[in-house]
Order: structure tokens, then C-alpha cells, then sequence
């Protein structure tokens, strides 16, 4: 029992991981809560959806929709938030911009698909399970489980090992002194949000295999957690988005399993986190402090 | 009146200010002078309280503000101006003025929802008392326009003038004469002796046009890569030899 | 002084007696178009204050109209009501024990909603960063999870109905006036100045002795009061609530209206209001079927609506009147 829900904590725990990614690194480098972020997952899972059914080939619609929600993810930056870095607008008309494209993105969706959920399909291997000590485990939780750990293991060897990866790491830092420094800024930018989009899309998918449904509005709430996640880990750390990922996973799955009277405030719980972390540790577990340079 | 002692800030690895010690009396107006990049800027972020030093500690009138809040250090009575001038962009000269005399208004939120008499009073007494602020600078005939659109120099003005309306003892100006013609500095340079007696102040400030600083100052401190190279009267400091270096160093570079 | 107040009282019975003239003569589809926009008005100027005017930008107002309806609603309501409609558990003995009439179940849901404002400011002012938008994001959800689960204080998911309906046109007109009144008479005071210093540059404005987290927390809490206040207006001129009335929509709508008017502009979020009530009238054909498609498209205009935000933000970031009032602009011309 406690066996089978640790394994629901860790898969649960490893899509908010994927899409909480995407919020620190945003965050990273242009100090902006990308409110549209949330949505990219439920673009990722739709396109998913829309491949599978014109392919049957799930594996390639995956890949296919992966790619296809960063290049949207690549042009909301390019389209909606890039003009406003240039014209060096006030940091209010981003985020304001932010809630338009999230706002945008859910009602296109919802005017195209309608807001009723549908159902996903997926190939039946991922419902075949294994019993590991009378625990029943899915594949798909398992299949979630190694994809993620394996890509979180690349992107921190990404950015911390390659020329780009460090690139992006210095313009979190100081993005004046990149810039001097001849680097393109802006395409490491988009390569942000490319990755981010492509771990929210992930994470997307997983949520639309393990549920089995997906709607317009799927991204809103499980991104509003996902971001108490970055926040928890410390916002601006990859790792610490990962890990404070895994600890929302793991709380919200063994808060319902021991006191089920709480189910219904399941959705509560990163935000009581969110309130509790910014009262007392806001600079989150791994303890970035942005607010060095203000002078 | 204010005593740095074995003050060091670190950035990381860059150690912006190392083992910094000096005291200045009241009254006094006194310089920090240095190459850029020497850590004065960062010197006054730490009196002001917007930066924690990494050690030591500072005494304002024999007491320890080292980790006072920005605003609990302007009401026991130190302001400051900014190198990268930071006026309040939408709004008019005469209420960034009024802006700085936020804290000695003495109406509540209620009584200003209510516009009760306290309101109407206070508003007068501290609009009349910032135009007169405003005069001593030589800006009463731009008090309505808005902040930005002054020229670089007034707007340095309109910041002495914001930071005079906390009713400061201690004065910490950055570089309150860049970006003035020489007119205009000498003109400052009476303006700066003028309040000096007036509000009784003590000044510290940071400038790089040497022929302002022999001009006002009473005794300045070179600092080099956040060491104190010298410390003594203007006149000294021209003929002082490790000065001369730390500047042609800077000239040559 | 005395001119300020002489000046008051003629705008607000000028008002007033335009709004009774209008309630006699107009038809009543009018009117209940003038009773939403008078709502909007309030929720709009109050909105700006913490947005435009302080520039902390927050995504409150649905969580805060929610309390504000709530509270109305139960306290307008009498015991024997509340006894017949709570379906999914019995109403506990507070909620049956507190009833009140109109004006102060209003003012009581405003006192409600600027406590909770308070202990959430609590949280997000003491840091540096934008949390106070994702902070009121999920306290929009995490009230509706609440009046979903809490049956013995809300109803759940059935909602209350039966409210009566006392928010006519000039009760909302009063409130409309209070709330302007109020919001202006904080921009023209130091209290004002000290926001605006804040939006302008925050660490100047803390390093000149200004107190920015209280600043910021006054805005907050006046902001949610008129939203719980025209929450509580709400309930009452509906008669029927319930948790789905107060998505994110509410405050979505709100947002454009005060991008629009001109962040941080008082007379703009009014004009805005205006604006904005009238064309998602004027829009509704974009839903209905046209002559692309036969079939009916529910969410083409809330996709029209978030093109035209992101576009304000892209091409006309300040706005019809920018940060300035209609009078600034007037004085200038003469
Ligand atoms: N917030 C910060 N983060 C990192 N390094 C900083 C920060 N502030 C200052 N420094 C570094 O500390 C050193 C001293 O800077 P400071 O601004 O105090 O110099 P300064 O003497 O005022 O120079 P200038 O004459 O150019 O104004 C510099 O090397 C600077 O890069
Ligand atoms: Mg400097």
C-alpha cells in the first residue's frame, strides 16, 4: 500500500517537476513568471492527441508534439514577450502580457476542441502493470517515472556542463554583462523556453495518459502548482524546481492517503506551501537570493 | 556623528570593500574619492541599509544601524541621493519632494479618506515647506513639471532636495555634481555650504571633479579597490603619491 | 476645505438625481446594464489602486468579489431560508445565528475581504518579486475549493439563492461614489504619493523613508474592500450565487478594462469600464454562428479579448489616458 503510493507520489511528483522546470528557468533569465507556461503543457498534450490520432504511432506523435508545443512556446516569447524587453517596458506589462497569452492559448483551445473534457488515447501497453510486493504498478507510472529522471539528468548536464547550458546559467546571473560580452542573448532565450516547453509538454502528455482526459483548462491549475514548486525549491534553481516538484508530488499524494477527510483540499495544498515558503525561507530550498543587484 | 568600523562587503567572490574604517565629525563635509569601480557607491549602500555588510559594523551618533531597514535609517536621520539618478519618473518635481517628507506627515489613512482638518493642514504646512526646499535649490519655477523632463543637473537637484525633506542630520550625495556644467557646480557648491549651516548638516558625498571637491570639502578618504589609500585634507591628497598612482593606474588601464 | 466638500456633495447629488431620473424612465434592460456597469466601476477603480497606481500586479479580484458575495448572501439571508437550501449538510450554528440588513452585510463582506487581504499581504509584501500575482491566482482557486467543500458554510457546489435583491441602480450608485471618493481622496494624499513612488522606483522610494510594505498592504486591503463591497452588490442584485461565478473570467475582464483605461488612471478605469461592458455586448455575435461557420463559437470572443490585452501591451501599453486623470489632461489644454 505505502509502496504503491509512493510510486503515485514519485510519477505525480515528476510531472510537476517537468513543467516547474520551465518556470525557474524563465524566471531565471527575465525575472518573469511566464503565466502561460501552464498552458504549453495542455498545448503539449493536445497536439499529442492530435498526432495520435493522424498517425498511430505514438511514439512519433510524442515526439512530433513535443516539438511542435516549443516551437509555441519559442513564439510566445518571440511574439508577445521579446517586443517588450526591447522597448524595455516596465516589468507589469509582461506579466500583464503573460496572463493574455495563457489566457489566449486556453480559449483558443477551448474554442477549437470545446471545454468538455476528451478522451486521450494511448497504446494499451502503458495500463499493463507489474506487482512488486503487492504493490500494482502501471507502466505509465513507471515509463514517467525513468523519462523524467533521465531527461532532468540531461538538462542539469546541459547547463552546467556545456558552453550554451553555462551561457544561460551567467544571464540569470548578470544578463548586462552577457550581453557585452558578445553573446547572443536572445537565442539563449529562446532555447529557455524551447526547454521548457519541451519538459511542460512532456509533463503534459504524462497528465493526459495518467488521467486519461485533457481539457482547455487542464494547464491552469496543475501550472499554478507546478510554479509553488519552483518557488518551493527556490526559484531560479533547476534542481531545486525538480526537488520541490517531487515534495508537492509526494505531499499531496500522502496527505489524501492518510487523511482522506483532506481530498477535497488536495488543490490547497502548494498553495498553503507557496504562503508558508514565502513567509519564512523565501528564498526557497536551494536559497537563491535574486535580489543582489539592485544598486 | 557616523564612524565606519572594519567594514568588508564581498559579491561573490569580488570584494568590493575591504576591512574600511573612517569617522566623520558633525558638521563636517566629507569626500570619498577613488577610481571607478573602488567601492564608494557601495560604501553608502551600506550606511543607508540597502546593503548588509559581509563584516564590521556602523555607528550612526554612537549607535549600531548596521542592519536597520532602508527606511528605519532615513527616520533616525540619514538620506542620500543616487549616482543613477532615481526620481520618481511620473510625477512632478514638487511631489517627489513631497515624497520625502512622508514620514514627518502626521495624518493617518482615515483621516485622508475622510479629509478630515489634519489632512487639509498637514498638506498645506508640508507643500509650503517643500516649495521653500525647492527655492533654496534654485527649482521653484519647475515645480510643476514633471520629474524627467529637468535637465541632468536639476534633476541632481531635485534629489538633494527630496532627500533634505527627511530632515537628515547626515547628507550622503552621489555624485551630486555630475553631468553640471561648471556654472552649475559652483553654484551647488553654495547651495551645499548654504544648507549645511541652515539644517545643521553633516555631508558625505562622492564626486570625481577634484576642483569641486577642494571646493567643499573639509576632508576626504581615497579609496582604491576598497582599501583606504588616503585619508586627510584636499590639498594633501593632490600631492599624495599612491593617489596620483590609483588614478594614472586608472588613466593608463 | 470647505471647497472640496461643496464640490463633493454637488457632483454626488448630481449623480444621484441622474440615477433616479434613469431608473424612472429607462427600460429595465437598460437599467440592469447601468446596475453591471456601476458594479464594474467599483471593482475597476479599486483593482487599479493596487495595480495601476502602486503597480503590484495581482490577480485578485475574483477570489476577493467571492468573499465579498458569500458574506452578503449569508447574512442576508434568514435562518429559515438557509435551512431549506443547504442540501449537502446542515448549515452550522454560525452561519445560521448571523443575519444582518443590506448596508452593513456590505460593509461587513468589505471588513471580511480586506482581513484576508491583510494576512495574504502578510505573506507575499514582506519579499522582493512578483508573487503577489501567482499568490491572488491561486486564491482565486483556493476560495472556490473552499465554498466547494465547506457545505456547512457555503452550499457547495449548489450555491445560494434567494438573496434578496435590495442592490438596485441607486444603492450601487452610492456605492460607486463612496468607493471613487474614497480611492481618489488616497492618490491625492501622501498615502498616494508614497504608491506611486513605489510603482515609479521602489528602492528609492524604501531609501527615502518611505514604509513600502505598508504602503502596499493599505492598497491591497483598500482594493479588496470595494471588491467585497461590490461583491456583496453583486449577490444581491443576482439573487443567485455559486462557486463557478467567480473564475478567473471576473478578473480577467477587469484586467483589460484597466490596461485599458490607462494603468494607474482613476477617469480612465471608469472610461474603460464603460468601454469594455459595452463591447462584450456589442462582441456577443463573435459566439454566435456567423458567416464562416454555421455552428456557434463559445470562446471566440474571450480569444478576441485576450488578442486585443496583448495587443494594448504590444502597441498602446499606456492605455487610453496613460497614468494621468481626465482633469490633468483638461488643465493642460487651457
Ligand atoms: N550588487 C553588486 N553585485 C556585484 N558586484 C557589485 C555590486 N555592486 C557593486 N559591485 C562591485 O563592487 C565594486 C565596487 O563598486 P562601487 O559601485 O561601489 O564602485 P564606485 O566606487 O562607486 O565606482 P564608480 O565611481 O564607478 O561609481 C565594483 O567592482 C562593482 O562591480
Ligand atoms: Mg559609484
Amino acid at each position: 500500500m505505502i509502496l504503491q503510493q509512493f510510486f503515485n507520489a514519485i510519477s505525480l511528483g515528476s510531472m510537476y517537476a517537468l513543467i516547474a522546470i520551465g518556470y525557474t528557468m524563465v524566471y531565471g533569465v527575465l525575472r518573469l513568471i511566464n503565466f502561460a507556461h501552464g498552458d504549453i503543457m495542455m498545448v503539449g498534450a493536445f497536439f499529442a492527441f492530435i498526432f495520435f490520432s493522424l498517425s498511430s504511432n505514438f511514439f512519433l506523435a510524442v515526439l512530433l508534439a513535443i516539438v511542435a508545443a516549443s516551437v509555441v512556446g519559442a513564439l510566445t516569447y518571440k511574439v508577445a514577450y521579446k517586443p517588450l524587453l526591447d522597448k524595455n517596458a516596465p516589468k507589469i506589462s509582461l506579466l500583464i502580457t503573460a496572463i493574455g497569452v495563457s489566457f489566449f492559448l486556453e480559449n483558443l483551445f477551448n474554442m477549437i476542441f470545446g471545454g468538455t473534457p476528451q478522451a486521450f488515447n494511448y497504446p494499451p501497453f502503458f495500463d499493463q502493470t507489474i506487482e512488486i510486493s503487492h504493490a500494482i504498478i502501471t507502466y505509465s507510472s513507471i515509463v514517467t517515472i525513468v523519462i523524467t529522471i533521465f531527461v532532468l539528468c540531461i538538462v542539469l548536464w546541459f547547463l552546467n556542463r556545456t558552453k550554451y547550458g553555462m551561457a544561460i546559467k551567467a544571464i540569470a546571473f548578470d544578463i548586462d554583462t552577457v550581453k557585452l560580452m558578445g553573446i547572443n542573448v536572445d537565442f539563449l532565450i529562446v532555447l529557455v523556453f524551447v526547454i521548457g516547453s519541451m519538459l511542460a509538454s512532456l509533463g503534459g502528455i504524462f497528465y493526459a495518459i495518467s488521467y486519461p482526459s485533457i481539457d482547455p483548462l487542464m494547464g491552469v491549475l496543475v501550472g499554478l502548482k507546478a510554479f509553488a514548486a519552483a518557488v518551493l525549491g527556490g526559484i531560479g534553481s533547476v534542481l531545486g524546481a525538480a526537488i520541490g516538484g517531487f515534495i508537492l508530488g509526494f505531499s499531496e499524494v500522502f496527505i489524501v492517503a492518510f487523511f482522506p477527510d483532506l481530498a477535497g483540499y488536495k488543490d490547497a495544498i502548494a498553495f498553503v506551501f507557496l504562503i508558508f515558503i514565502l513567509l519564512f525561507r523565501p528564498t526557497g530550498i536551494m536559497g537563491i537570493d535574486f535580489e543582489k543587484q539592485r544598486f | 556623528m557616523i564612524a565606519l568600523e572594519h567594514i568588508t562587503k564581498q559579491f561573490g567572490g569580488v570584494v568590493a570593500i575591504n576591512d574600511l574604517n573612517f569617522h566623520v565629525k558633525k558638521g563636517e563635509i566629507f569626500g570619498l574619492i577613488g577610481p571607478n569601480g573602488a567601492g564608494k557607491t557601495t560604501a553608502f549602500n551600506i550606511i543607508s541599509g540597502n546593503y548588509t555588510p559581509t563584516s564590521g559594523r556602523v555607528l550612526f551618533k554612537q549607535q549600531d544601524i548596521t542592519n536597520k531597514k532602508p527606511n528605519e535609517i532615513v527616520k533616525l536621520g540619514i538620506a542620500r541621493t543616487f549616482q543613477n539618478i532615481r526620481l520618481f519618473d511620473s510625477m512632478s518635481v514638487l511631489d517627489n519632494v513631497l515624497v520625502g517628507f512622508d514620514s514627518r506627515f502626521k495624518y493617518n489613512l482615515f483621516e485622508a479618506i475622510l479629509r478630515l482638518r489634519r489632512f487639509f493642514t498637514q498638506e498645506e504646512m508640508f507643500t509650503k515647506q517643500a516649495r521653500y526646499l525647492l527655492e533654496i535649490l534654485k527649482l521653484d519655477t519647475h515645480q510643476f513639471d514633471n520629474a524627467k523632463s529637468l535637465s541632468y543637473g536639476n534633476q541632481r537637484k531635485v534629489e538633494i532636495a527630496r532627500a533634505l525633506a527627511t530632515n537628515p542630520q547626515l547628507l550622503l550625495l552621489d555624485e551630486p555634481a555630475a553631468g553640471m556644467n561648471i556654472t552649475e557646480s559652483e553654484e551647488l557648491a553654495d547651495i551645499l555650504h548654504f544648507i549645511r549651516r541652515k539644517f545643521n548638516l553633516t555631508i558625505i558625498l562622492i564626486e570625481h571633479d577634484m576642483k569641486f571637491v577642494q571646493k567643499v570639502c573639509d576632508r576626504v578618504l581615497v579609496l582604491d579597490y576598497g582599501k583606504v589609500i588616503f585619508e586627510g585634507s584636499p590639498q594633501d591628497m593632490l600631492q599624495d603619491e599612491e593617489v596620483i598612482r590609483a588614478y594614472l593606474g586608472d588613466f593608463v588601464k | 476645505m470647505s471647497k472640496y466638500f461643496i464640490r463633493l456633495a454637488l457632483i454626488s447629488a448630481a449623480v444621484m438625481i441622474l440615477l433616479y431620473i434613469s431608473m424612472q424612465y429607462l427600460d429595465s434592460y437598460t437599467v440592469m446594464i447601468l446596475e453591471n456597469l456601476g458594479i464594474f466601476i467599483i471593482l475597476a477603480v479599486s483593482y487599479n489602486l493596487i495595480n495601476g497606481v502602486t503597480g503590484q500586479f495581482s490577480l485578485e479580484p475574483n477570489g476577493f468579489v467571492a468573499i465579498g458575495a458569500y458574506v452578503t448572501a449569508l447574512l442576508l439571508l434568514d435562518k429559515n431560508a438557509k435551512l431549506d437550501q443547504f442540501m449537502l449538510s446542515d448549515p452550522s450554528d454560525f452561519i445560521l445565528a448571523i443575519h444582518s440588513s443590506f448596508v452593513p452585510a456590505l460593509l461587513i463582506s468589505g471588513i471580511v475581504a480586506s482581513l484576508v487581504a491583510f494576512m495574504l499581504a502578510f505573506a507575499v509584501f514582506r519579499v522582493r518579486g512578483d508573487y503577489l500575482a501567482i499568490v491572488t491566482l491561486g486564491f482565486g482557486f483556493i476560495i472556490r475549493i473552499f465554498a466547494v467543500n465547506q457545505s456547512e458554510y457555503t452550499n457547495g457546489s449548489m450555491g445560494l439563492s434567494g438573496i434578496s435583491n435590495e442592490a438596485n441602480l441607486m444603492w450601487i450608485g452610492v456605492f460607486v461614489l463612496i468607493s471613487i471618493t474614497v480611492v481618489l481622496n488616497i492618490v491625492y494624499s501622501k498615502f498616494g504619493r508614497a504608491m506611486k513612488a513605489i510603482r515609479d522606483d521602489e528602492d528609492a522610494a524604501e531609501a527615502i523613508g518611505v514604509d513600502v510594505f505598508k504602503i502596499k498592504t493599505y492598497a491591497f486591503m483598500t482594493s479588496a474592500f470595494f471588491e467585497g463591497v461590490g461583491g456583496g452588490l453583486m449577490a444581491s442584485l443576482l439573487t443567485t450565487i455559486s462557486p463557478e461565478q467567480f473564475s478567473f473570467m471576473l478578473t480577467f475582464e477587469l484586467l483589460i478594462i484597466i490596461v485599458l483605461g490607462g494603468l494607474g488612471s482613476i477617469s480612465g478605469s471608469i472610461l474603460g469600464t464603460i468601454i469594455v461592458i459595452a463591447g462584450m455586448e456589442w462582441l456577443r455575435f463573435l459566439d454566435e454562428p456567423n458567416f464562416f461557420s454555421d455552428t456557434a463559437h463559445p470562446g471566440l470572443r474571450m480569444v478576441v479579448f485576450s488578442v486585443i490585452l496583448i495587443l494594448i501591451m504590444l502597441f498602446a501599453r499606456k492605455g487610453i489616458l496613460g497614468n494621468k486623470e481626465l482633469w490633468d489632461i483638461v488643465k493642460v489644454k487651457k
